[in-house]
């Protein structure tokens, strides 16, 4: 056998070029089939939004023409925007997928949870989230995380282990080679594994338009009541907006992310296409947790504080 | 669409840093972050504030890599920090490891991945033993491009002959560990020459600046030169109405190309058949290559299941003994005797570690015989035998299929990282009294 030792350039003339997508295709792939056989009850965290609509299409890639063999897990904080969670559930009766839906509205009504005084319901998913891997006994759970999101993710693996508790303890974490992914775990423990580790917002936004993925409407440009708290325009509605201060208006608005409507805000857009919104992400001088996430403000370490206690 | 062409028909390029924060690293990542426009207004807001507090004038760009709270507060590195940014030409992975105690640890795992190293060095100091370190290590890893950045050279008058000098002494030292593309560049990582943009002071230079360099160096090797290697990930098997006799075994291809028609042997049994069919994740084709997830359908009915190989010619002897080069990853010291469990590809097997033959001294390459036991970061040599037989090529063959990890049966953790064979052609014994055969 003989050592490669010629390379090719990354042009036309190589017929055997992978452009970047194709390549993060296939280790996406290669991920979600690596816990495919080595674990017995995984689930896919799905919310409705963009990365982990991408994550349950690459997962129906990966298992074509065969199901795929895992369910799909929701953590509905009561305030979530109607037309995500429309396409959540048709969605999930389209490819004939079982939806859990953990709901922080029931842990609320029966004393588990208490509301927090500023309203946002996203720090209060964690408690739904991992008393449903627990009563499912989920051993690993497909989450849309990326590194490019933000600094305390960048130093994340593809398979994160939680202990009992679902806490995340930076020593306990496995140096992850090659393409080699430890998803070894004791009774009780479960592992968090991220099949987006490597895109980024942009390699999302192409692989949508490529593949002609349809999203909620709400990601594209439409006129929208909203009103400006901390400098973010969200959506007015039951949750909690807007308070006497606030003044509702009507704005050409698109989401950039999706989450809890208390806490995502929306960004003045009159992008239509996913081809306008590569062009606007391409050319945006902000990053979209930095533009859309109240939550993450809370402070400079809010999202390593979050994933220790074994948020997503 | 006209504006997804121009952004989607690029690359991927992995690669990774080496070097310490003395050596101006964090300044030089967070330098191609910048002036590649790869950091936005809130994220050099936040750095801004944050260098204001420490007291400081102009943003530092090294807190754009700063660690996270958990540790700073328990005193250790994360292993790896990823990055990513991109060019109109590349899409860019960026594994950046810290240099402090764990380093060679760091290195080889973010070096795993990696198509190009980036190994950095102070023109004042030139090549130290940290350095030799660490293109030992993007040796051992068989990284295909290493590149060896000669940063502050605004501290040495831009002068040609420290560049020259230091760029011999590492091409040299390279070049003798089996590294066949070695690429200086000179640069200041402060002030930004050769870093994104061409050098106003070094006039001397004709060669491209470091990021123009990453943006062409070619990804990847050529499948075509390669024996195709598949590890059987999982099998699929539909059983519905319009699929009632479709058997598929999916997985990434670690090597080489398969077409439709080819002959290939199912490892470890041995049985040969030919390839029936490749469905390229729903898309019926007739040829794939590495890196390609597919999925392959067999011509005949051979029992196949996940951790099986599926080989082109020629494809490896299966074994149960295994020499190979290792680096011990885990605070606890692995020993002689010791019963773990090896994961290869798609399988893990029970494996006995025979022997620890020698300590590889990263920094000199010489073998130190007598080794007790391999401590964290340390090189050696070791001889396992599983409890079943492995399709493994060498390393130097196939880093994929060439490489394996070492895990602690009780509680699962990821103790060593191994590589099928020898290390460097150039790993030579010292003390003539250790060698018993004499």
């Amino acid at each position: 056998m003989t050592t490669a030792t010629r390379t090719l350039p990354d042009t036309l003339e190589n017929p055997y070029a992978l452009s970047h997508l194709d390549a993060l295709e296939a280790e996406s792939v290669h991920i979600f089939r690596e816990v495919a056989g080595e674990f017995e009850r995984p689930v896919i965290l799905f919310s409705g939004g963009k990365d982990s609509i991408v994550m349950l299409h690459l997962a129906l890639k990966a298992f074509h023409p065969a199901p795929v063999p895992f369910a799909l897990l929701h953590v509905d904080t009561g305030h979530n925007f109607p037309e995500v969670i429309e396409y959540r559930d048709r969605t999930a009766a389209r490819h004939n997928l079982r939806l859990h839906v953990a709901s922080v509205q029931d842990f609320i009504d029966d004393g588990r949870l208490r509301e927090r005084p500023d309203g946002t319901r996203n720090p209060l998913q964690t408690v739904p989230l991992l008393d449903a891997i627990e009563s499912h006994k989920f051993d690993a759970v497909f989450g849309g995380g990326r590194r490019d999101e933000e600094k305390a993710r960048a130093k994340e693996r593809v398979f994160s282990l939680r202990d009992e508790f679902g806490a995340w303890d930076p020593r306990r974490q496995r140096p992850e080679l090659w393409s080699l992914y430890n998803g070894r775990h004791a009774p009780g423990e479960h592992v968090r594994v991220f099949p987006l580790s490597n895109w980024t917002e942009l390699d999302v936004w192409q692989y949508i338009e490529r593949e002609g993925i349809e999203l909620p409407e709400i990601y594209y440009a439409h006129e929208r009541e909203v009103f400006k708290r901390d400098g973010m325009w969200l959506t007015a509605g039951a949750w909690g907006g807007p308070k006497e201060h606030e003044t509702p208006e009507t704005r050409l608005i698109r989401y950039r992310t999706v989450g809890d409507m208390s806490c995502t805000g929306a960004v003045d857009s009159d992008a239509a296409t996913n081809a306008d919104i590569i062009a606007e992400i391409a050319a945006s001088r902000l990053t979209e947790r930095g533009a859309t996430r109240a939550d993450d403000k809370l402070s400079e370490a809010a999202m390593e504080d979050r994933k220790r206690e074994g948020y997503f | 669409m006209s504006t997804t062409t121009e952004t989607s028909a690029t690359s991927l390029l992995r690669f990774a840093t080496a070097g310490s924060v003395d050596d101006g690293k964090s300044t030089l990542v967070g330098r191609l972050l910048h002036d590649s426009k790869s950091v936005l207004a809130d994220q050099l807001e936040a750095v801004e504030h944050a260098s204001r507090n420490r007291g400081q004038d102009a943003p530092d760009l090294a807190l754009l890599t700063d660690g996270l709270r958990a540790e700073r507060e328990q005193g250790i590195t994360i292993d790896v920090a990823y990055r990513y940014f991109a060019t109109a030409r590349r899409r860019f992975i960026l594994a950046d490891t810290p240099g402090h105690v764990q380093y060679t640890r760091n290195m080889v795992t973010g070096a795993s991945t990696a198509e190009l190293a980036v190994v950095l060095v102070d023109a004042r100091n030139g090549v130290v033993e940290q350095t030799r370190r660490h293109a030992a290590v993007a040796a051992l890893l068989r990284v295909p491009h290493v590149v060896l950045a000669v940063n502050k050279m605004d501290l040495v008058d831009y002068a040609e002959p420290v560049f020259a000098a230091i760029a011999e002494e590492f091409t040299t030292y390279a070049a003798s560990l089996g590294v066949k593309d070695v690429v200086a560049v000179p640069i200041s990582a402060l002030a930004g020459d050769n870093v994104v943009e061409p050098s106003a002071h070094m006039d001397w230079y004709g060669g491209p600046t470091l990021l123009e360099h990453l943006e062409t160096v070619p990804v990847g090797s050529d499948p075509s030169d390669e024996p195709a290697r598949f590890p059987v990930q999982y099998v699929i098997r539909p059983q519905s109405e319009e699929y009632r006799d479709y058997r598929g075994y999916a997985g990434q291809l670690a090597s080489g190309v398969l077409r439709v028609g080819d002959a290939v042997t199912v490892l470890p049994s041995g049985h040969t058949t030919t390839v029936a069919g490749i469905d390229a994740l729903g898309t019926p084709t007739d040829i794939a290559w590495a890196p390609q997830s597919v999925t392959v359908r067999l011509a005949d009915d051979i029992d196949i299941s996940r951790g099986d190989l599926i080989a082109a010619a020629p494809a490896p002897v299966p074994t149960k003994d295994i020499e190979a080069t290792v680096c011990h990853l885990n605070e606890r010291a692995l020993l002689p005797g010791a019963k773990v469990l090896l994961k290869h590809t798609t399988r893990t097997v029970r494996a006995l570690v025979k022997e620890i033959s020698y300590r590889i001294d990263i920094d000199t390459l010489e073998q130190r015989s007598g080794a007790q036991g391999l401590e964290v970061n340390d090189i050696g040599h070791v001889v396992l035998r599983t409890a079943e037989p492995l399709a493994l090529d060498t390393y130097t063959d196939n880093r994929r299929t060439g490489s394996f990890l070492l895990i602690d049966p009780a509680d699962g953790t990821t103790l060593t990282a191994g590589m099928a064979g020898e290390a460097f052609d150039t790993v030579r014994a010292t003390e003539p009294d250790e060698e018993d055969w004499v």
